[in-house]
């Protein structure tokens, strides 16, 4: 006779296969540190774009997040 | 999976955005216009011209400042995501609100903390221009540096968890990660730019004003995203695998 109740099973969870999260994290994650990159640092050091306009845009963001600003 | 995650990921970065931009409107902005009006007396007083303005005040305290911290909040949530997506079931066991709270918990120390103990936020007027390059390139070494040397911290843990037991595994991580972080702090260049007459209060409030929106982001996404990621996994769940296992 069986007294585990199914709450008391612990089954580690299951992991995502290295072979999907990879690209993802890999694409997505040079996206999305891009995306910090805009906010964080461009036309500060380095510059993509010439001017100053996203650098003004988001100047107290990025003053506020913590991010060298000028 | 891994895209379902990233969706949930970026919608809890965006909600942290959005609660933070809250906080930084009402602590933060009268800060920032502070400061700027010291910025501003100190370039009359130098003689120079006053910088025309390529974006209204009010544009940068209102959109602007929404913007950068939504698109912000969206790519750490993201971030947070894909990292949670690495590790969750491979190198960790722990249930998906407690590993995505321990992710952010860790990043939290990793990307803002030990990074704004060296080099801390500063309001407009402190800082000279010329020193941006230099500034921006230390900022980002010692918020990779101590990304990865906390990942080695974490590792080292792992690796003396049988041992020493969990407890003090834990506390040998913790210590190694505070000696090395130490070391690089030491090592990397300091940078005192506050103007001599420069108001310590407002500065102190700028700093902590800073620590506050991340911790609001960080606290929010990682809570939010571990909440969002049980639902998903939950839901996944062939229902006759939970009809068999009940």
């Amino acid at each position: 006779m069986s007294t585990l109740s199914p709450s008391s099973v612990v089954s580690p969870p299951a992991a995502i296969p290295l072979g999907e999260v990879l690209p993802w994290a890999i694409f997505a994650g040079l996206m999305l540190v891009l995306a910090v990159y805009f906010v964080g640092a461009e036309e500060g050091a380095t510059s993509i774009f010439s001017g100053s306009y996203v650098h003004e845009f988001v100047h107290d963001g990025r003053h506020l997040l913590g991010f060298p600003c000028h | 999976m891994t895209g379902k995650l990233l969706l949930r990921g970026m919608i809890a970065g965006v909600a942290g955005g959005l609660l933070a931009f809250l906080f930084a409107r009402v602590w933060g902005e009268p800060l920032v216009d502070f400061a700027i009006a010291v910025e501003e007396r100190a370039a009359a007083a130098a003689g120079e011209a006053a910088e025309p303005e390529l974006v209204s005040r009010a544009t940068q305290a209102g959109l602007g400042l929404l913007t950068g911290l939504v698109v912000y909040g969206a790519a750490l949530g993201g971030i947070l995501a894909l990292a949670f997506g690495i590790v969750y079931g491979r190198f960790s066991r722990l249930a998906a609100r407690p590993l995505a709270a321990l992710i952010g918990a860790f990043g939290f120390v990793a990307v803002i903390a030990a990074p704004a103990l060296k080099y801390p936020a500063n309001p407009p007027a402190v800082g000279s221009p010329e020193t941006i390059g230099i500034r921006t390139e230390v900022y980002f070494v010692m918020m990779a540096v101590s990304v990865l040397v906390l990942i080695a911290a974490v590792a080292l843990a792992r690796h003396y968890w049988a041992r020493l037991g969990a407890w003090n595994a834990t506390i040998a991580g913790g210590v190694a990660f505070v000696v090395v972080i130490a070391a690089v702090m030491l090592l990397l260049p300091a940078i005192n730019e506050v103007p001599e007459d420069f108001s310590a209060v407002v500065l102190w409030r700028f700093r902590i004003a800073s620590l506050g929106i991340q911790a609001i982001i960080w606290t929010t996404q990682a809570l939010l995203f571990g909440f969002l990621a049980e639902r998903l996994f939950a839901s996944a769940t062939p229902r006759a695998a939970r009809l068999g296992a009940a």
